[in-house]
């Protein structure tokens, strides 16, 4: 017995033999995984890098020969301008809303999905199909939708007189634009929150019942906080997702009437205005802002889930 | 299986663009006469090369950026290009386009002047630093089309100059509208150029010196301008769409069901579109109802200036067969080229010669073409800068939404900020 407990001095101290034949073969290994390394850091960190060096120039396509390097002037220029503040306000305004509309409305579709008996994979089917369909042509389904001249929601709505320009002003062009990107994205949201329905056990559900637990009750206290996983992923994935908003405004308003979100700006900077050097430093400034609303998620679910804990 | 398979697309790939055959001169067209421009595509192809056309998107905007996708990363195979005449200017400077060399250049050079057979407003639209790098294809310009009825009903004599302050006081006593285009893209900056100049002024000037072009927006012509729009947003006369209204949204108030119908300021397409209808949609009086003057003038006695338009043909600087495709573009821009795209398309030449044809076919009303003719050569062009985005978002930033124009702050604020985006210090 004591001969198995005590391993040999010797195998502790020193470095795990390895054999020649197991190293060729580790070097093996790197050597024919080093294409696919340099690829990806070609293919990913390339842009990333000429985006940077890009930034500091004020540099227009159209006029070569007037590049000028101006430093971190192009971030001065875009972080004290009023402008790329109003679009990040309403980048936000898009993401806060949206979400939230859709957590609710994705939540309801996915307790549908979940509980459905009869014709399911119809159900199912229906509620998913919206988002099959490309962005764009949801723009521009929702664009005629709204329109006064061909549109039926102005008829439906009794509250809006028949030729109410929908994308004539800020609050309703945003309106339409929020309402075609909820249309659009809610079955993605009601797909992740079903998967995390689908982890929640059925007894604890049984149990609460058997207690006497209300629906509501049984909702809060013992459905949610067992999803909050699936909830946090979904709340990312889709606020990500939001914060890029771009295709629905392209389509429907061009960014008219201060709809334009933080990627549009990115865009007309770069690919109409050839503004090379402003492009890059927004888009580097938009990279960054995303990784702070990713952060900020992260940590606010965290926060709760470690309040969790300490309930339980 | 599968690797025989893909060996043997590749091979195929490999052989289609093999150098074999004859070489295939890509043409972008934009989507106005794409039948015509096929024709001439084939027509112009000579035993030497063959001449493919390639559609560009439906929008200008599009259109240039689909074009300076390419050219900024030198491809090869765009070798001939519509270009609107706007974007010259622009893709000259960095270096995209062709130099047109020899007596041809001469000829669009003298015509600059009123010399030679282009008209000159159309001649002026292809040059850069003294330099020509454009063959015109077509010219267009905007007339007022209007309801003969409703400027009668107003009391309006058409044969004299109308002013837009005129043209809205008619409609709006009258239960018609004027219609134009506002909604936030270049067509709103040709209209607020057109009203700027009109008045007798300029967005910018010394536009060469690029980023410091003089601003002069924030003139007694701007406020001026800014006064139109601001009468017609508040009129009864503005159509309930003005603010996102295009070439085409205005087209359908003409003979609405209901009301007078419109004045509208639109380009020389309009007269063969209605002409199209009729028998489906539009009757003989309606049509015959049609009429057409002169651009409306910002202030009273002095001469407007229609905007210009139209299509310059450009070669490409990275094409692989320069000379072929520089040959190829006087072949579609030649006379009878210009002859078809009037009469099957509706499209105006860029050249007296032709404009003489295409009045002699009778296939328009003498006057109109006449209209046409002299609007073309007494028109008022955009600004010619290698910034000119710039300087067309600028001012869409800042007079977009026509409802919010202002003449008090709108010319002072738009000059201000059109002056620090051109200096970097703005982001657009």
């Amino acid at each position: 017995m004591s001969a198995v407990t005590a391993p040999a001095p010797g195998k502790q101290a020193g470095k795990p033999v390895v054999s020649d034949r197991a190293r060729a073969e580790t070097r093996l290994g790197q050597r024919l995984v080093a294409p696919a390394i340099v690829l990806m850091l070609l293919v990913t960190a390339f842009p990333m890098l000429r985006a940077l060096y890009l930034s500091t120039f004020d540099y227009a396509l159209t006029a070569p020969d007037d590049r000028d390097f101006v430093g971190l002037s192009n971030y001065l220029t875009a972080l004290t301008d009023g402008l790329f503040w109003r679009t990040t306000l309403i980048t936000v305004l898009y993401m806060v809303v949206t979400v939230a509309i859709e957590l609710v409305i994705g939540f309801a579709f996915a307790m549908v999905m979940h509980r459905v008996i009869f014709a399911r994979g119809v159900i199912r089917t229906s509620i998913l199909i919206p988002y099959g369909i490309i962005t764009v042509v949801s723009g521009f389904a929702w664009q005629f939708a709204f329109s006064f001249q061909n549109g039926f929601i102005n008829g439906w709505l009794p509250f809006v007189g028949d030729d109410f320009n929908w994308f004539g002003q800020t609050g309703s062009a945003v309106t339409a634009i929020m309402v075609s990107e909820i249309w659009k994205t809610t079955p993605f949201m009601s797909l992740l929150l079903l998967a995390g329905l689908a982890q929640v056990s059925e007894d604890m559900i049984e149990a609460a019942k058997v207690d006497g637990a209300t629906w509501t009750q049984r909702l809060v206290k013992v459905i949610l906080p067992n999803m909050r996983a699936a909830i946090m992923v979904a709340v990312l994935f889709r606020a990500l997702d939001a914060y890029r908003i771009f295709d629905n405004i392209f389509v429907m308003t061009a960014g008219a009437v201060k709809t334009e979100s933080i990627s549009f700006l990115t865009y007309r900077q770069t690919i109409e205005q050839f503004q090379l050097g402003m492009g890059s430093a927004l888009s580097v400034l938009l990279f960054l802002s995303v990784l702070v609303v990713a952060f900020l998620i992260v940590k606010l679910f965290r926060v709760d889930l470690a309040q969790a804990r300490q309930e339980s | 299986m599968a690797v025989a398979a893909v060996a043997a697309l590749a091979a195929g790939g490999l052989s289609a663009c093999g150098s074999s055959g004859k070489p295939t001169l890509n043409w972008y067209v934009n989507p106005d006469g794409v039948d015509t421009f096929k024709k001439y595509a084939k027509e112009c192809s000579t035993d030497d090369y063959d001449l493919e056309v390639q559609e560009l998107p439906n929008s200008a905007t599009d259109q240039r950026t689909q074009l300076a996708r390419r050219l900024a990363a030198k491809d090869s195979s765009t070798d001939l290009m519509n270009l609107d005449p706007v974007f010259v200017a622009e893709f000259a400077n960095a270096g995209w386009l062709q130099e047109v060399e020899g007596d041809l250049a001469d000829t669009i050079m003298s015509s600059v002047e009123g010399d030679g057979d282009y008209l000159s407003g159309a001649a002026e639209t292809v040059t850069w630093d003294d330099k020509v790098y454009a063959i015109p294809l077509w010219a267009n310009t905007q007339v007022l089309w209007y309801r003969k009825s409703l400027a009668q009903a107003a009391g309006l004599d058409m044969t004299q100059p109308v002013t837009w302050d005129q043209v809205i006081q008619a409609a709006a006593d009258n239960d018609g509208t004027v219609g134009v285009q506002a909604n936030k893209y270049e067509a709103y900056v040709v209209w607020i150029n057109a009203l700027v100049q009109g008045a007798g002024g300029s967005l910018v000037s010394d536009t060469e010196a690029g980023r410091d072009a003089k601003v002069e927006i924030d003139s007694d012509a701007g406020r001026k301008a800014a006064e139109v729009i601001q009468e017609l947003a508040d009129s009864r006369a503005a159509q309930p769409d003005l603010t996102v209204s295009n070439e085409g949204t205005s087209l359908g108030q003409m003979f609405p069901a209901t009301g007078a119908g419109e004045f509208m300021v639109n380009w020389t397409f309009v007269y063969k579109n209605y002409e199209g209808q009729v028998g489906s949609g539009l009757t003989e009086d309606q049509f015959a109802d049609l009429g057409w003057a002169r651009y409306p003038a910002t202030v009273e006695g002095e001469p407007s200036k229609p905007p210009v338009g139209g299509i310059d043909i450009g070669v490409g600087a990275y094409s692989k067969h320069p000379d072929w495709a520089m040959e190829a573009a006087r072949c579609i821009t030649s006379e009878q080229a210009q002859v078809d795209l009037a009469l099957d398309n509706g499209l105006m030449p860029s050249t007296n010669a032709a404009y003489d044809k295409v009045a002699a076919s009778g296939d328009y009303p003498a006057d109109l073409i006449e209209l046409f003719r002299t609007s073309v050569d007494d028109g008022g062009p955009r600004p010619k800068s290698a910034f000119y985005a710039m300087i067309s978002g600028a001012i869409q930033a800042r007079w977009h939404s026509p409802t919010s124009v202002d003449p008090d702050t709108t010319p002072e604020d738009s000059a201000k900020y059109l002056a620090d985006v051109l200096e970097g210090k703005s982001l657009l």
